[in-house]
C-alpha cells in the first residue's frame, strides 16, 4: 500500500497498462516531454518511447479519429483530453464513430479506446476548463462513462478502462489531482469492484445521497455534518454514468426513502435527472418525498470569482438533505 | 498560386488553369498538367516516366480492367433500378468514377487497408466483397454490410472525410509494428473543406505515416461545384501541408494504377504520404433521392460523357486487337450474371429479427440494453396468438 496523489495513482495505473499491454498507446497534447500540463502522464514517455506516448498535434478530432484507426489495426489508444472544454472538437469522431463502429459492424471491429478528460471546476480557470460535459456522453449509445473520486478508484478503474473492449470515457475530477490516497498498487485488477459498480461510500439510514467524481468528497464531508445534527446519509459513488448501477441506488432508497442527487453539471436535462426519474419508475411507492438535485446551474461555467457560488457545496447539499426531509429551514431549490 | 477572392466565373477559370506538380520523381515540382496514359479518344500516350509504372501491365490485364469497370458500372445501374423499384431505400451511383477506383484498386496489395465512403463500391469490388454486401446497409437489413477484417476494407464512411483520419491512425499503427504496407483513404472534393481530411493531412505529414490520400474529383458535392470547395487545385492543397500530391486523369485507368502505385511504392519505402486527386465526374445524381437537373448543365454531362472511362478503354483495346466480339460477349455475360446474382440476393433477403436492435452495441452485456430488451421482447410476446405475424 503506498500513499499517492490523484494524478500519480493515474500515472501508475498507467504505467501498468503500458508495461502489461504493447498494444497500449498514449495520445494528447504535451503528454509526452511536458508530462501533461497536470503531469499526469509525467516520465512515460521517456520510459516507453514516442511511439508508445505520442505528443500530437493541437487537433482533437484529429487525435481520436487517428484513435480510431489505431483501434483498427488492434491498438488500445489512450487519449488525453487536455480539458473537458476541450473536447467538443472531438465530438463528432466520439459520438459518430467511437460510440457507433461495433454496433455498425456487428461486432467485428472493437473500439478499445479510452478518453482521458479532466473534468469540473474549483480551480480558478477561465472560461472551458471547468465544465462537466458527461451528460453529452451517456447520453450516447455505445460508449461507457465512468468517473473516479479517490486515488485507488483512479489507480484501479483506469487499467479496467483500458482493458475493456468498449470504448470508455473516463473523467478525472481535476480539482481532486493533489489529494492524497492509499492505493494498493498490487490489486488484483479480476477482482478488483468492477468500474460499472456504485459503491456506498457511507452508510446510512435517513436520506440517499448519490453523487460522482468531484462531489464525492464533499458528499462525504455534508454526510458528516449531517450526523451531528443526528441526521444519518448514504453516500453512494456512482463510479459508472453509463450504464449507471441502479440496483445499488434502488436498495439505498429502499431503505432510506429519500433520494438526493448532486453533481456540477447543469441540472436541466442532466444525470440527476435521468437518476431521478429512473429511481422514481423503479421504487416510487418507497419515496418518502420527491428526489432532490443540487447541481450546478443552467448557465455557462462562470468566471471564476463566483464559481463558488455555481459549484454545489457542503452547505447546499446539507439544504437539500434538508429539502429532502421536509425540513423547514430549507430554502434551496425553491421550484421544488 | 493566386490567392486573391474571384468572382465565381473567375475562380472557375483560375481553378481550371491552375497547374500543379506531377513529376513522379519530384511530384512538388510544379509546371505539368493531368498524368494521362490514355486518352479520352481512347489513344495510348506514352511517357518516359509513368510508363515505367505500368509496363508490367499486361493486354490480359488490360482486358481484365475493362471487365472489372464493366462489371461494376452492371453493378452499379443493377443497384440504380433496385432502388427505382422499391427494393433499396437510397442508392449512391458512381457511374463515371470507374477508372478512378478499379484504377487505384487494382494497385493495392491484400495487406493493405482502406477507408472508403459510401460511393467506393469500385473499390470494394476490387476487395473481393460481394456485391450483395454492398446493399445490405441501403436496403436497411443492417448498419454496415462486409466483414472490414475480412477484405482489408473498413465500412464505407458516410460521415463526409471522416474516414481519412482512421486511415492515417492505421497507417500509424503500420508504422509502429514495422509492416511494410499501406493505408488508403478515399474521399471526394467536397471532403477536402471538412476539418477532419485537413488534420489527417497534418497527422499523415507530422508522423510520415504510410496513407495514400486518394480524393475522386468528381466535380460536385451534391449541388455544390468542386469551385466552391477550393480556390486552387485540390492537389495543390497538398503541398501546403508538405504532402507530395499528384493529379490524374481519374478517367484513365492505367494513369491512375501508375500514380497509386507511385504513392503505395512511396509508402512502403517510409517516404510517407501522397496526396493523389483523380479527376473525374459523377455522371449520376448524389444518390437517387438527388436531381442534378436543378443544378448543373446538361451540356457538362455531354462534355463529360465524351471522356467515359470504360469507351476510351475499349476504343484502345478495339485499336489493339485484343476485345473480340467472343471477348465482348463473355464481359457482357459476366456482368449480367453479377447483376442477377445481386438481384435475386437482395429481394430475397431476409428481413432481421426486432430483437436484432439491441445487438452488438456493447462488447458485452449493458444493464441499460439488457433492461430495455427484456422489457420489449416481453411487449413483443403479448402479442404472440394474435394473427400479426413476425412479432418475435
Amino acid at each position: 500500500m503506498s500513499k499517492l496523489t490523484f494524478a500519480r495513482a493515474i500515472n501508475a495505473g498507467l504505467r501498468k497498462a503500458l508495461d502489461s499491454d504493447p498494444k497500449v498507446v498514449l495520445m494528447g497534447e504535451d503528454i509526452g516531454t511536458l508530462g501533461g500540463v497536470f503531469r499526469v502522464t509525467d516520465g512515460l514517455q521517456k520510459d516507453f518511447g514516442k511511439h508508445r506516448v505520442v505528443d500530437t498535434p493541437l487537433a482533437e478530432s484529429g487525435i481520436l479519429g487517428t484513435a480510431v484507426g489505431l483501434a483498427y489495426r488492434g491498438y488500445r489508444p489512450v487519449c488525453e483530453i487536455q480539458f473537458d472544454g476541450f473536447i467538443y472538437p472531438a465530438f463528432d469522431q466520439i459520438v459518430s464513430q467511437v460510440a457507433k463502429m461495433h454496433y455498425r459492424t456487428q461486432g467485428r471491429v472493437k473500439m478499445p479506446i479510452t478518453i482521458r478528460v479532466p473534468f469540473g471546476g474549483g480551480i480558478g480557470s477561465p472560461e472551458h476548463h471547468s465544465e462537466s460535459p458527461e451528460a453529452y456522453f451517456t447520453h450516447t449509445s455505445g460508449l461507457r462513462v465512468i468517473s473516479v473520486s479517490n486515488p485507488q478508484d483512479a489507480y484501479t478503474l483506469i487499467q479496467q478502462a483500458i482493458a475493456s473492449d468498449d470504448p470508455v470515457l473516463y473523467f478525472e475530477p481535476k480539482r481532486r489531482y493533489h489529494d492524497k490516497g492509499d492505493v494498493d498498487e498490487a490489486a488484483d485488477l479480476s477482482t478488483a469492484l468492477s468500474m460499472e459498480k456504485a459503491r456506498v461510500v457511507t452508510q446510512g439510514s435517513d436520506v440517499t445521497l448519490v453523487t460522482y467524481g468531484p462531489l464525492v468528497k464533499t458528499a462525504s464531508d455534508a454526510a458528516l455534518a449531517a450526523s451531528d445534527e443526528g441526521i444519518s446519509v448514504e453516500v453512494i459513488d456512482l463510479r459508472s454514468l453509463a450504464p449507471i448501477d441502479f440496483p445499488v441506488v434502488e436498495a439505498s432508497v429502499r431503505k432510506t426513502g429519500r433520494l438526493v442527487i448532486t453533481h456540477e453539471a447543469a441540472q436541466s436535462g442532466g444525470l440527476g435527472a435521468e437518476i431521478a426519474a429512473s429511481i422514481t419508475e423503479r421504487c416510487f411507492n418507497y419515496l418518502e418525498s420527491a428526489p432532490v438535485r443540487i447541481t450546478g446551474f443552467d448557465i455557462p461555467y462562470p468566471y471564476s470569482k463566483l464559481e463558488m457560488h455555481h459549484l454545489p457545496d457542503l452547505d447546499r447539499i446539507l439544504d437539500g438533505v434538508d429539502r429532502s426531509l421536509g425540513r423547514r429551514n430549507s430554502l434551496s431549490g425553491l421550484e421544488g | 498560386m493566386r490567392s486573391t477572392v474571384l468572382t465565381d466565373k473567375a475562380g472557375k477559370d483560375a481553378y481550371e488553369a491552375s497547374t500543379t506538380g506531377i513529376s513522379a520523381e519530384n511530384p512538388r515540382r510544379t509546371g505539368g498538367n493531368l498524368v494521362q496514359l490514355i486518352s479520352a479518344k481512347g489513344e495510348r500516350i506514352s511517357h518516359p516516366e509513368f510508363d515505367l509504372w505500368v509496363s508490367d501491365v499486361t493486354d490480359e490485364q488490360l482486358c481484365s480492367l475493362y471487365e472489372d469497370m464493366t462489371v461494376i458500372r452492371r453493378i452499379d445501374a443493377e443497384s440504380t433500378a433496385l432502388q427505382r423499384q422499391g427494393e433499396l431505400a437510397l442508392w449512391p451511383p458512381l457511374l463515371g468514377q470507374e477508372a478512378s477506383q478499379i484504377g487505384s484498386a487494382r494497385a493495392l496489395r491484400d495487406d493493405d487497408f482502406v477507408f472508403p465512403s459510401y460511393r467506393d463500391n469500385g473499390v470494394a469490388y476490387c476487395r473481393g466483397v460481394d456485391p450483395l454486401d454492398m446493399v445490405r446497409a441501403w436496403r436497411g437489413n443492417a448498419s454496415f454490410g462486409w466483414d472490414p477484417y475480412r477484405y482489408n476494407i473498413a465500412t464505407q464512411q458516410i460521415m463526409i472525410g471522416s474516414q481519412t483520419l482512421h486511415a492515417t491512425g492505421y497507417a500509424m499503427g503500420i508504422q509502429n509494428d514495422g509492416a511494410d504496407s499501406a493505408a488508403v483513404a478515399y474521399f471526394g472534393d467536397g471532403a477536402t473543406s471538412e476539418g477532419d481530411v485537413n488534420e489527417a493531412m497534418v497527422f499523415a505529414a507530422s508522423f510520415q505515416a504510410p496513407v495514400v490520400f486518394i480524393c475522386q474529383n468528381n466535380h460536385w458535392a451534391i449541388s455544390e461545384p468542386v469551385r466552391l470547395q477550393s480556390h486552387i487545385q485540390i492537389a495543390d492543397r497538398a503541398l501546403g501541408f508538405g504532402i507530395p500530391s499528384i493529379r490524374v486523369d481519374g478517367n484513365d485507368v492505367l494513369a491512375v494504377m501508375a500514380v497509386t502505385r507511385i504513392a503505395l511504392d512511396r509508402a512502403r519505402k517510409g517516404g510517407g504520404p501522397t496526396f493523389i486527386e483523380a479527376v473525374t465526374y459523377r455522371m449520376g445524381p448524389h444518390t437517387t433521392a438527388d436531381d442534378p437537373t436543378r443544378y448543373r448543365d446538361a451540356n457538362e454531362l455531354e462534355d463529360w460523357r465524351a471522356k467515359d472511362p470504360i469507351a476510351r478503354l475499349k476504343t484502345l483495346l478495339l485499336t489493339k486487337g485484343l476485345l473480340t466480339d467472343e471477348a465482348e460477349a463473355r464481359v457482357r455475360a459476366k456482368a449480367d450474371e453479377v447483376a442477377n446474382k445481386l438481384r435475386s440476393g437482395c429481394v430475397n433477403m431476409p428481413d432481421p429479427a426486432p430483437l436484432d436492435l439491441f445487438n452488438h452495441v456493447y462488447s458485452t452485456p449493458n444493464s441499460w440494453i439488457e433492461r430495455q430488451k427484456d422489457h420489449y421482447s416481453r411487449y413483443l410476446e403479448s402479442f404472440s396468438g394474435s394473427t400479426q405475424e413476425g412479432a418475435l
